[in-house]
């Protein structure tokens, strides 16, 4: 076994997919904050003014659910809650501190990204219905002012949610250093990934050596 | 109207010019004296060159059914039983109440879209819409609607054009019966009080004013002869206040939000700068080397000019 030979994390396929989310993400993000404060009104500018703006974002948005499904489908598997993951939860504070000692061993995902998944995805499936009831040009007559009104109150809230999750996610990119090139082209070394998703590496490797209980610090 | 006129503006959090100290104006609607001849409903589309399609008859005399991008003021026709067994025809002329506290311009989300004049009429900027339809959210009284021609909101100016230059609304120079009548609102206050006493020396107890305090009142006003019930006429609401959940999407949770966002940013780039990166270093927890073997980096050739086949010793 060469130690030196990098480990492929994501293929073309769900890079592409990752990615394609994550541009409509922010063309989805930019127009509907365009439309969220006051403050944040030029950036309706970024799609041809206001009524573009209101054009377009429904159906980025559209798309963007469309595309995040794909993800959802290639990946929840990997994002079920574990006991080593609740241990994780409960050592986060060194976890932020890069500091590893005690904070157990994880598959392919750790439990900040399973949380993540599954907020991204509540998220979205409230965006979906919510945007859908106040889709004015299509859709709103077929509901009640009561329905739009909350409709509308929701949909703010987990564009809320969903844009700090996604502040949070870029920030893990920037901060462990490796993880925005596993999703730029695909390869993570092996030392990154026994560190980082330790149970995952043995999985991909074959290392039946017993896992490291609590990691020494590194 | 001159743009220091303007009193209140949506999407926009800074003081608007406050230059102008302007008599509010009112439109007071007498349901009392209307015989529901819908001579205002044609006034407006005429001044305001309206042309609604022709409807259907929905065996009700409300024609068209409902208010649209082309009907801004209808009359709306309620059939009441009395306690005593006598029938009341109770017609309402219904259209934009011009709130003090207008929920719409509340709602919108484009700057200068529905601006608040200091006479207190409340106006759309056709410009300046977007189309998107947060004013009839925000409406507490069911009154913008969208245009399936242009996708802009639409609904009654109280005929501000006319206004500003010293003419009263065509619905008001229309009126037969003088069932709508137009002035300041102090006057029309005490207008309407003459009218309430008149109503209840004939045996109309419950006659009163509506000018709901909800949405610290409005500027256009109703005379009802059950203002306890203001739901008989067509729906009027009882105390209109824009809805909480407008209140709670439009009010402080949306700069906390923003802030919040930026916060997150910061709060990351502060990570970075106290706590920094997590690099792996790449011989971590790899098996130690075996100091035994030799290793010798296949990419490093020795060139010896000095032998024969030009290779140089292999470097330990």
């Amino acid at each position: 076994m060469n130690d030196d030979k990098p480990i492929l994390r994501y293929n073309a396929n769900e890079r592409s997919n990752h990615w394609l989310v994550a541009i409509l993400f922010v063309l989805a993000a930019f127009s509907g904050l365009a439309l969220f404060h006051p403050a944040l009104f030029w950036l309706s500018h970024l799609f041809g003014g206001g009524p573009w703006t209101r054009i377009l974002h429904p159906f980025i948005g559209v798309a963007m659910f469309v595309f995040f499904l794909g993800l959802v489908l290639r990946f929840w598997r990997a994002n079920f809650i574990t006991a080593n993951d609740r241990l994780w939860l409960r050592r986060i504070d060194r976890v932020m501190l890069n500091k590893e000692e005690g904070v157990p061993p994880i598959g392919k995902y750790n439990a900040g990204q399973k949380l993540l998944f599954w907020t991204l995805l509540a998220c979205m499936l409230v965006l979906l219905i919510s945007g859908v009831v106040i889709w004015r040009a299509y859709f709103s007559h077929f509901f009640g002012i009561g329905a739009i009104r909350l409709a509308t109150l929701l949909h703010a809230l987990a564009a809320f949610v969903l844009v700090l999750s996604i502040i949070v996610h870029i920030y893990a990119g920037i901060w462990i250093k490796g993880s925005i090139g596993a999703m730029l082209h695909g390869w993570v070394s092996r030392a990154w990934a026994r560190k980082h998703h330790e149970l995952w590496y043995r999985d991909v490797t074959g290392d039946k050596t017993p896992p490291n209980p609590g990691r020494k610090e590194g | 109207m001159a743009s220091q006129d303007i009193i209140a503006r949506s999407a926009t959090t800074t003081v608007p010019p406050s230059v102008r100290q302007v008599d509010e104006v009112a439109k007071l609607i007498d349901t009392t004296k209307c015989i529901g001849c819908k001579a205002c409903q044609v006034a407006c589309s005429e001044w305001n060159e309206l042309r609604d399609e022709v409807g259907h008859n929905h065996g009700t005399y409300d024609n068209p059914q409902d208010l649209s991008a082309e009907t801004w003021t209808l009359m709306r026709f309620t059939e009441h039983e009395r306690d005593d067994g006598n029938l009341e025809w109770l017609i309402r002329k219904d259209g934009c109440m011009h709130c003090a506290d207008p929920g719409c311009l509340k709602a919108c989300p484009s700057p200068g879209a529905i601006i608040k004049h200091a006479n207190g009429i409340v106006d759309f900027n056709q410009d300046h819409c977007i189309g998107c339809g947060y004013c009839i959210t925000g409406c507490p009284f069911n009154i913008p609607r969208i245009s399936q021609k242009d996708h802009k909101a639409y609904k009654c100016t109280l005929c501000s054009d006319r206004v500003s230059v010293g003419l009263e609304p065509a619905c008001v120079k229309t009126c037969p019966t003088g069932a709508i009548v137009f002035g300041t609102k102090q006057e029309m206050k005490v207008h309407a009080d003459e009218r309430i006493v008149d109503l209840k020396s004939r045996g109309f107890d419950n006659a009163g004013l509506y000018d709901p305090d909800g949405v610290g009142g409005t500027h256009v006003m109703y005379v009802l002869h059950h203002a306890d019930t203001p739901k008989l006429y067509a729906g009027l609401p009882e105390a209109p206040v824009i809805s909480p959940l407008v209140g709670l999407w439009k009010g402080v949770s949306k700069p906390l939000a923003l802030l919040a966002m930026g916060a997150a940013v910061l709060a990351g780039f502060f990570h970075y700068v106290r706590v920094g990166p997590q690099r792996v270093e790449e011989d971590e927890h790899a098996p130690a080397p075996d100091a035994s073997v030799q290793q010798v980096d296949p990419a490093v050739h020795v060139y010896d000019p000095n032998r024969p086949d030009g290779q140089g010793e292999q470097r330990p």
